[in-house]
């Protein structure tokens, strides 16, 4: 940069003639020549220069905000997850270095909620993107009104948590809900969905597959589209019936798709809080009598904003952060494993 | 060519946005500092916790009638446990903040405690009148130096409200005096008359809605529940924290609740099919269950004077020292709770006074209730509100007593626990939760 601002500097005492003579069409004399040969060097200069900076100012805006709201608050928890901080007085910060992070071991309600946060996340996973692949799979057939299933299958997403959830807590409910009166006439008892174990958790995956099958179920079928059909047509050659077609090439063709499906789905389970927090329906963000559906996030949320002890809630959220770079770095190993072994 | 296309329209679009911003600012204009001389009105704006009923009420537009140059505007978050919080950080932050925020009675220690000198001193307002309210609600919100940092608005005097129809059903008394004769003076006769519905009651109605309901009615009827007079936690050897703990969990365990949780689909299921004869009810809840037991439940519901007098809710205005017209907001502050204007929000809200010198007003002494076989609830809850005891209160009630509701005899009550296994998780959640 600095000789070409030389050159300019240089010849600055020419300038007004050059200014002069900058209609294109004018005949070039000498002076009109160096006037032109001037302009086209300022031109590419700019040029050059545009060409190398306008794309850090495009991408500016993204990474300023990034940095203001995603990254800061980030750093920040972080300093706050090694104090002691009350949201009653949230400036007046006391050090305890890693404490906070060093009780969570010993914090049998933490180790419950990550135990919680697993299961649910399991039995809420699993079952969605095996459901989400089959309707895709139905739906990648030509089929009158596909459209309409399309968006049909769109719906629950595009359903806000609060309204889904709370026809949920209704349908599971243990005196009227729709749930046990099925089970009524098939002759099972009715269950307490609210308070047992296990079934509390089912409860609350039931909302989470409900409400995100049918967004992986379209993912899984913008990726099934991509994939040739002459493998589908000599697989047929072969003699490979429906299934052994799905099994034998639509998978593997997907097989980028699916861990990125995993992936996601992984962090949103890590994260789960909506769900399990109207779940409970009135009582707060305890996640049952026994804490028997308390998440992380739930966990997080009573730490911070029920007890209002800002310091412990960071080192929580802090913690479940590093879970997810954790989670990230395995998913990254399974990757580079697949792609070797392809 | 184009370049100067896409100029005008930036330009435009910037005069606009700068337009709105400046129209934004002449509405909540500061115009009206120098006294509300001018054309210019000022804007307070109220933020509150659920209905409130001020608006619903009519004072707003009472108090902007009778002072010009000033508007009224309302913001309102459903639910306390999301409207606390942020109001604390909005204190923290001293941004964000209406020039009037609501405190509900399970915080006002903490906020008393914690944040007085982020708030105005009522207690000196222009027509703010100490006698006029009951001693102990003043004295919630008054600092260790005099302070007092919000003004009383409803409480929470509490009667025992109850189905004639199932009461009849049982062979109990259904005459609201003779119901009060039933159980009088005694919560362990509460669960005498609780045993003997039981014995007769039809199939799948319960005594009462909830063990929790009732462990917070016993509570609220005590000088020293969760703390002591220095400040310090003492609910695990309080006697009285232990009674209404025994009693509530011997409602659960002889099995005369209806196992249900207060405030969920579920419990509103219960009011709408009536499957359970009594709870116990602040005036603020007399509303809510004429909308949950609806036109089915007319004429069945009536309401009797409680075992002791006791309190369940109630809250405070306060006055944010960052707010943009402290001056006006403690004038209209003062005035939304001026005895005669919490009487007019109990005739038509049923949110029950805080300031004694509103009981004697005809709106209030003279009140019945239509929905309730036209109770005389004026009468049956000032007797209430003159003899509930001045509560010493801490900054962690709220924590303390959701745990106790909804960890500790939540398990009694719906996952059949004993009342020791309860109790034991109740204080290891609070332990935890108290922990910083």
């Amino acid at each position: 940069m600095t000789p070409v601002t030389g050159t300019a500097s240089g010849t600055a005492a020419t300038a007004p003639s050059a200014e002069g003579g900058a209609a294109p069409e004018r005949r070039p004399g000498t002076r009109g020549l160096a006037a032109a040969e001037r302009r086209r060097e300022r031109r590419s200069r700019w040029y050059r220069r545009d060409v190398r900076w306008s794309p850090y100012a495009f991408v500016a805006p993204f990474f300023l905000f990034f940095a203001a709201f995603g990254l800061f608050p980030l750093l920040y928890t972080g300093w706050a997850s090694l104090h002691r901080v009350e949201l009653t007085a949230p400036t007046d910060m006391e050090w305890v270095g890693l404490r906070n992070f060093a009780r969570l071991l010993e914090d049998e309600f933490f180790w419950n909620a990550l135990k919680n946060t697993f299961t649910i996340g399991v039995v809420s996973t699993v079952p969605q993107l095996l459901i989400a692949l089959g309707i895709a799979h139905l739906l990648n057939y030509k089929l009158r009104g596909s459209m309409f299933f399309r968006v049909a299958a769109l719906t629950p997403y595009a359903t806000s948590v609060a309204a889904a959830t709370l026809v949920f807590v209704l349908m599971f409910g243990r005196d009227y809900g729709m749930v046990n009166w099925a089970l009524g006439l098939a002759g099972v008892e009715p269950v307490d969905w609210q308070n047992g174990e296990w079934t509390s958790q089912i409860a609350v995956s039931t909302i989470v597959v409900w409400r995100w099958t049918g967004y992986n179920a379209l993912i899984y079928l913008a990726a099934m589209q991509a994939v040739p059909n002459d493998l589908y047509e000599s697989a047929a050659l072969d003699g490979a019936s429906r299934w052994q077609q799905f099994v034998h090439v639509t998978i593997p063709s997907l097989r980028p798709t699916i861990l990125f499906t995993c992936v996601v789905s992984t962090i949103g389970a890590t994260q789960l809080f909506g769900e399990p927090l109207l779940f409970n329906g009135g009582g707060g963000a305890t996640g049952g009598a026994d804490h028997q559906f308390q998440t992380l996030g739930l966990y997080l949320y009573e730490q911070g904003w029920v007890n209002l002890h800002l310091g412990r809630a960071s080192a929580i959220a802090w913690t479940m952060f590093l879970i997810l770079l954790l989670i990230g770095a395995v998913n990254w190993l399974i990757v580079r494993r697949l792609r070797k072994s392809t | 060519m184009r370049r100067t296309v896409i100029l005008a329209v930036v330009a435009a679009l910037g005069a606009g946005l700068l337009a709105g911003c400046a129209e934004d600012g002449e509405t909540t204009g500061r115009s009206a500092d120098g006294g509300g001389g001018g054309k210019g009105r000022t804007t307070l704006t109220v933020g509150v916790f659920g209905a409130f009923g001020f608006k619903e009420a009519g004072l707003y537009d009472e108090y902007m009638k009778l002072n010009e140059h000033i508007e009224i505007k309302q913001t309102s978050i459903e639910r306390n446990e999301n409207y606390y919080p942020q109001l604390l950080t909005h204190l923290g932050t001293g941004s964000g903040l209406a020039d009037i925020q609501a405190v509900e009675v399970n915080n006002i220690a903490e906020i008393t405690a914690t944040q007085a000198d982020k708030l105005v001193d009522l207690g000196g307002t222009e027509g703010v009148s100490k006698d006029a309210f009951l001693p102990w609600k003043w004295a919630q919100a008054t600092s260790g130096d005099g302070k007092t940092v919000g003004l009383g608005t409803d409480i929470g005097p509490q009667g025992i409200c109850y189905r004639k129809d199932l009461f009849a059903e049982a062979g109990l008394p259904t005459d609201r005096e003779a119901v009060g004769r039933l159980w009088a003076g005694d919560w362990g006769k509460y669960l005498a008359a609780g045993r003997q519905f039981k014995a007769k009651a039809s199939k799948g109605t319960a005594f009462v809605d909830s063990a929790s309901g009732i462990m917070a009615a016993v509570t609220g009827g005590s000088a020293k529940r969760f703390y002591d007079e220095n400040g310090e936690v003492v609910y695990k050897t309080s006697p009285a924290v232990k009674e209404a703990w025994d009693i509530a969990a011997a409602f659960a365990t002889e099995g005369l609740t209806g196992r249900l949780q207060q405030f969920t689909p579920a419990w509103d299921q219960g009011y709408a099919n009536g499957t359970f004869a009594t709870v116990s009810c602040p005036a603020w809840m007399l509303g809510y269950i004429q909308d949950k037991s609806g036109a089915a439940g007319k004429g069945k519901w009536d309401v009797a004077p409680a075992p002791k007098p006791s309190n369940w809710g109630g809250s405070f205005l306060t006055v944010p020292k960052a707010g943009r017209n402290t001056t006006e907001a403690a004038k209209l502050a003062a005035w939304l709770t001026a005895p005669e204007q919490q009487a007019k929000l109990f005739e038509k809200r049923g949110s029950f006074p805080s300031a004694r010198a509103a009981y004697s007003l005809p709106a209030v002494s003279g009140a019945t209730h239509e929905y309730f076989g036209g109770a005389p609830i004026g009468e049956i809850f000032s007797r209430a509100a003159e003899g509930i005891p001045v509560t010493i209160l801490g900054p962690k009630d709220l924590v303390i007593a959701q745990n106790l509701a909804d960890i500790g005899m939540l398990q009694v009550d719906q996952k059949g626990r004993s009342s020791e296994e309860g109790w034991k998780a109740a204080v290891k959640a609070i332990d935890n939760a108290l922990d910083q």
